[in-house]
């Protein structure tokens, strides 16, 4: 009787995730080295690593792995760094710093769709406008980009702005409130000793907030990793024609995508994004444990 | 280094709007001897701890001066008025050993005074070695015990060598045990340095065992300056009285009648000087003598022995506080009557006026 109670306390926990969490898992692996597989029928020819190499060698995943990478690399060193100064800015303003947190946290709030229109009347050329920032751009002597359709680095860097100013918010968040729990009397006790702003910061505040920071660049990694929405609020659902699609949107686009019907190949591509964000991750943590001693 | 607080106020002015500043520093006015060790004593809320950050100037005075020896520090910022500054939670910076937080002071020099390494690890090594922490220099703070922290934040602080330590309740996060081995340990340590040392403390033993003058405030006003046992001996006033001691002292309400103190219908004290009023009158535990024939009489409520001591829990009509508290040395546990009777050392008894709350002077009447 003893033995069967804890279980069942846990009983409702198993099951739901069970169902929803270690099934699929599962099943996405055993999709993944099923060959030919059939969704029509439910059949398939055998069993190997053919959807592994389909995938690696498929140009689109190609392209978005590339994709992820560039935006990965961009937007999580310079959205944590942007929040940190911004964060530091907050803290230097007391009186205003409440209003400000709130204004700087209203794009987390805000629908990706929403924002993503309004990230198209900064960039988007219509027939009727140049868009926003292209009218700033001629303002001062350059000429018009086309950054919606034009170059791929015009549209990366839409993608990363757009990617940067969506989690911005959450960061500045965690981060104030990291330097405000920084306890006063080191800053005073550091203040007494004459150390200069410069070693405050790098030798007190940084090591003192660095677990926030470590936790803000591993999910950041992780869900730049996993970018999809903001791809499709810029660019629309054929993110493939755009040249900008992610890893993710290439497992939706082999799922349900234009004919669609791949959930072999959609697995071995999610396996492949589970192998990297792992590693990165198991990099993060090594490094951010080797800093603790 | 002799430090004068020259009139020094500091005023905060209130958050709530309509309400009046609150002044933390009230015109403070006296002279910290070179090379002593002073309390500054007082209930939480006094100033005493505004009054430690005015002289190490993390606070700036609204009005009067602070000198080190000639100089005026008034305006200097903390960094140039060469003082140590020990806290109260000691501020040990947790991600830095031991060693690496002594040696912390020192990497700020710059210029003329910058130092290598090897003097760095040489000065680093002197001053672990005059509070004793050699053995744990290379530990984080949260390996460490409370005392064992404490000295490393000591340690700290000297290690540039300051012209004067302070210290903020250094010892209210210890435990009692430890607390009595570190107040000696700042003793010893202040004894060494000859540094003159000011500490903020609400604990009158804390600051009358180790002073060699302790400042008692209230409420923002200097009560009384002076060594310790003067204080206790000579009170200006009830606060001081009351504060200082343990057990407290025991306040009465009673008067000066025909050259005697009275309480109730009891002419306790046969004395010289003061005219006739109503007056408090403040008896210290161990001024008591169990004497049957003695002039004065409580009612005793119960006996507590503690060790060599034995105190006797009473009550009085005309007393002011809820009980009063006597200590005595009773060599045999004689039983008492109910009614206790007592003859009183004169030195132990005070009167203060009712309404101003001073001490009056008065001489005992020798009886012929």
């Amino acid at each position: 009787m003893k033995k069967i109670k804890p279980w069942l306390y846990l009983a409702p926990a198993i099951l739901f995730l069970g169902f929803f969490m270690v099934y699929p898992l599962i099943d996405v692996f055993i999709y993944s080295f099923e060959e030919g597989y059939n969704s029509a029928s439910q059949t398939f020819r055998g069993i190997g690593l053919y959807n592994y190499m389909y995938v690696l060698r498929d140009p689109y995943f190609i392209q978005a792995l590339k994709n992820t990478f560039i935006l990965v690399i961009i937007t999580v060193p310079l959205s944590t760094g942007i929040a940190l100064l911004i964060a530091l800015g907050l803290n230097s303003i007391p009186k205003l710093k409440d209003l400000f947190q709130t204004i700087f946290f209203l794009p987390y709030v805000t629908n990706t769709l929403a924002v993503g229109l309004v990230f198209m009347i900064l960039f988007k050329k219509t027939a009727y406008s140049e868009g926003l920032v292209n009218m700033l751009i001629t303002g001062l002597g350059g000429s018009a980009i086309d950054f919606m359709d034009g170059p791929y680095w015009a549209k990366m860097f839409v993608l990363c702005f757009y990617t940067v100013w969506i989690v911005l918010p959450f960061k500045i968040l965690i981060l104030t409130s990291a330097l405000a729990s920084v306890d006063e009397n080191l800053y005073k006790a550091a203040k007494i000793d004459g150390t200069s702003r410069f070693r405050i910061f790098t030798r007190i505040t940084i090591p003192m907030i660095s677990p926030m920071i470590f936790y803000l660049i591993i999910t950041g990694f992780i869900g730049a990793f996993k970018a999809y929405s903001d791809a499709v609020a810029l660019f629309g659902t054929d993110l493939n024609a755009a040249g900008m699609n992610t890893i993710v949107g290439y497992i939706y686009d082999m799922l349900y995508g234009n004919g669609g019907g791949y959930p072999s190949y959609a697995s071995s591509a999610a396996l492949i994004l589970f192998a990297v964000v792992l590693t990165i991750t198991c990099i993060n943590l090594t490094i951010s444990n080797s800093g603790k001693d | 280094m002799k430090i004068v607080l020259d009139h020094l106020t500091k005023r905060f002015s209130n958050r709530t709007k309509g309400l009046d500043d609150i002044i933390a520093v009230n015109d403070f006015n006296f002279e910290i001897p070179d090379g002593k060790l002073i309390g500054l004593l007082g209930p939480s809320g006094c100033g005493k701890s505004t009054t430690l950050n005015l002289i190490s100037g993390l606070e700036k005075a609204t009005s009067g001066k602070i000198w080190f020896g000639d100089d005026d520090v008034t305006d200097l910022p903390p960094e140039n008025r060469g003082v140590g500054l020990v806290f109260q939670s000691y501020a040990l910076y947790p991600h830095l050993t031991a060693r690496q937080n002594i040696m912390f002071p020192l990497q700020n020099l710059k210029g003329k005074d910058k130092l290598t390494k090897e003097q760095m690890n040489e000065k680093v090594l002197e001053a672990a070695h005059l509070v004793q922490i050699e053995r744990y220099l290379d530990s984080k703070p949260n390996q460490m015990s409370g005392g064992q922290q404490q000295r490393v934040a000591i340690a700290r602080a000297l290690v540039k060598l300051p012209r004067v330590l302070l210290l903020d309740e250094p010892l209210s996060n210890l435990d009692a045990r430890l607390r009595l081995a570190t107040r000696e340990e700042i003793r010893r340590i202040q004894q060494e340095t000859k540094l003159t040392t000011v500490f903020v403390t609400h604990d009158q033993e804390e600051a009358m065992s180790i002073s060699d003058m302790i400042v008692v405030m209230k409420d923002g006003i200097m009560q009384q300056i002076g060594r310790p046992q003067d204080v206790y001996d000579h009170p200006v006033n009830l606060f001081v009285a009351k504060f200082l001691g343990n057990p407290p002292i025991n306040v009465f309400d009673g008067k000066i009648e025909n050259g005697a103190i009275v309480i109730g219908n009891e002419r306790i004290l046969e004395i010289e000087g003061p005219e006739d009023q109503e007056v408090y009158v403040g008896i210290r535990p161990e001024g008591f003598i169990v004497d049957e024939s003695g002039p004065f009489h409580v009612n005793k409520k119960q006996i507590e022995i503690m060790g060599r001591d034995t105190s006797i829990v009473a009550t009085h009509p005309n007393m002011i506080s809820e009980s009063i508290r006597i200590i005595v040395t009773l060599d045999s546990r004689d039983e008492l009557p109910s009614t206790v009777g007592f003859r009183l050392k004169p030195g132990k008894v005070e009167i203060f006026a009712k309404d101003t709350e001073n001490n009056i002077e008065y001489s005992v009447r020798e009886s012929v």
